[in-house]
């Protein structure tokens, strides 16, 4: 006991330093340096842009992951359904939903090669803990297509906690298929759909 | 003739639809949107057959073997010709502005662009617009009617398939160019180029998707209402938490 919380007391302050550091930085910076970041990995790597799984992996765990809040992500994604849920079920849930979503932008990131974004300046107030970052991902011939990300303060930063594409918000497209799942066979159902799809062979590794 | 046959259609799907909402008292909101879902899934069947045997693989050698230059030669080809109708669209919508810019586009990427195989006025900022007569119709207020799978063409509604259906009646590969074999191929060319096109977005469906046939339903019509309503669509009824 008295261990750990010697242990706290040493690295408590460094985290917070650490912490305020991150906290600064405002929600649309953020999203930049991350996007530009990535965007730059994908085009300076042979191997990112042909697909080689366990490395596209490794850029989405380090690099984009840390920037979502999942528990979040599938609250919302559950709608009132997440309040009948126990926290076993809870934390469950949003396992399986973020090992869908590693998987599902696993096989989607070297299309972003020629991307260019755009950042739209930033509307938000200096007290506020949300703002809605808005970019725009341009590729030659096609219209741009608009890519919003929804973002909270937390104490360790801004985190995003959902992603609307061309008006398609992820959460709310899975609130439709996680609310009929969960309406025909359960919670348990729910989960035991998400492990299914999670234990298939990744469709879009190709 | 064709935009007659259209509109009867129209009347007849918007009819049946009518009756099974009627019918069904108490329906949901799935199955006012999708009353022929059974049947839907079918086409989404029949698609996945066909266009995994014919359509795609031919969609993926042409990914694989034509060259990146010539492949967005091909789709700015196309998309000049699109601009033309995004034009007409914005026009019909009173958006007179961004028509403006439309047929600018086409203008300088006909001419400089060399028959629109350079998007010049995208690098140069005039940016292309997202329209079709689906939108236009929804924005003059006409409800989108039952959702439909069509094989090959994927999902619609019979607002939007109706837009798609004079959109392609108007060509204008069908009067511009006379010669029958040569305009075939000119559709050919632009069919696989719009199915090479989906082929990224279709391998995440595939993985993010419980469900590829509710997946794909809900996001279109949302994707759609959110044109329709130029960005700024009404709340959904569900988005607490």
């Amino acid at each position: 006991m008295i261990r750990i919380r010697t242990w706290c007391w040493t690295v408590l302050p460094l985290a917070l330093v650490a912490c305020s550091a991150i906290a600064q930085e405002a929600p649309d910076a953020m999203v930049k340096r991350v996007a530009e970041d990535v965007l730059a990995q994908i085009r300076a790597d042979k191997d990112l842009q042909s697909g080689n799984q366990a490395k596209v992996k490794l850029v989405i765990e380090t690099k984009l992951v840390p920037n979502f809040d999942f528990l979040r992500m599938t609250s919302l994604a559950m709608g009132r359904n997440w309040r009948t849920a126990t926290p076993e079920q809870q934390k469950q849930l949003a396992d399986e939903f973020r090992t869908l979503l590693v998987r599902t932008y696993s096989g989607a990131l070297a299309n972003y090669r020629d991307n260019t974004m755009d950042y739209k300046p930033l509307r938000m107030n200096p007290g506020d803990t949300e703002a809605i970052v808005r970019t725009e991902v341009r590729r030659s011939g096609q219209a741009p297509v608009q890519i919003d990300y929804s973002m909270e303060k937390l104490p360790e930063g801004w985190k995003a906690y959902d992603v609307i594409v061309a008006g398609v918000s992820l959460v709310t497209n899975y609130r439709d298929e996680f609310n009929d799942t969960v309406k025909s066979s359960g919670i348990d159902g729910l989960i035991a759909a998400l492990v299914k799809k999670n234990a298939a062979a990744p469709a879009a590794a190709k | 003739m064709m935009i007659a046959r259209i509109a009867r259609q129209r009347r007849v799907g918007v009819g049946l639809a009518a009756a099974v909402v009627l019918l069904s008292g108490c329906a949901t909101t799935q199955s006012r949107v999708d009353p022929f879902e059974p049947w839907n899934r079918a086409m989404l069947e029949v698609n996945d057959v066909v266009d995994g045997n014919f359509v795609k693989p031919v969609a993926e050698a042409y990914v694989k073997y034509t060259p990146e230059p010539i492949r967005s030669g091909v789709s700015n080809f196309f998309g000049n010709i699109d601009d033309l109708f995004i034009g007409l669209n914005n026009v019909l919508e009173g958006n007179g502005y961004r028509a403006g810019d439309d047929f600018g586009r086409v203008l300088l990427n006909s001419t400089f662009g060399l028959g629109g195989i350079f998007d010049l006025a995208s690098m140069m900022g005039i940016e292309k617009h997202t329209q079709d007569f689906g939108i236009t119709f929804g924005k003059w207020g006409i409800p989108q009617g039952p959702y439909l799978f069509v094989p090959l063409f994927g999902p619609t509604t019979l607002r939007d398939g109706t837009g798609t259906a004079i959109r392609a009646y108007l060509g204008p590969t069908t009067y511009i160019f006379g010669n029958v074999p040569l305009r075939n191929s000119i559709w050919g060319v632009g069919a696989v180029d719009a199915r090479a096109q989906a082929l990224g977005a279709e391998s995440m469906i595939d993985a993010a998707a419980l469900d590829r046939y509710r997946f794909i339903r809900n996001a279109y019509l949302r994707a759609r209402r959110y044109q329709v309503y130029d960005g700024k669509p009404p709340p959904d009824e569900d988005d607490g938490e």
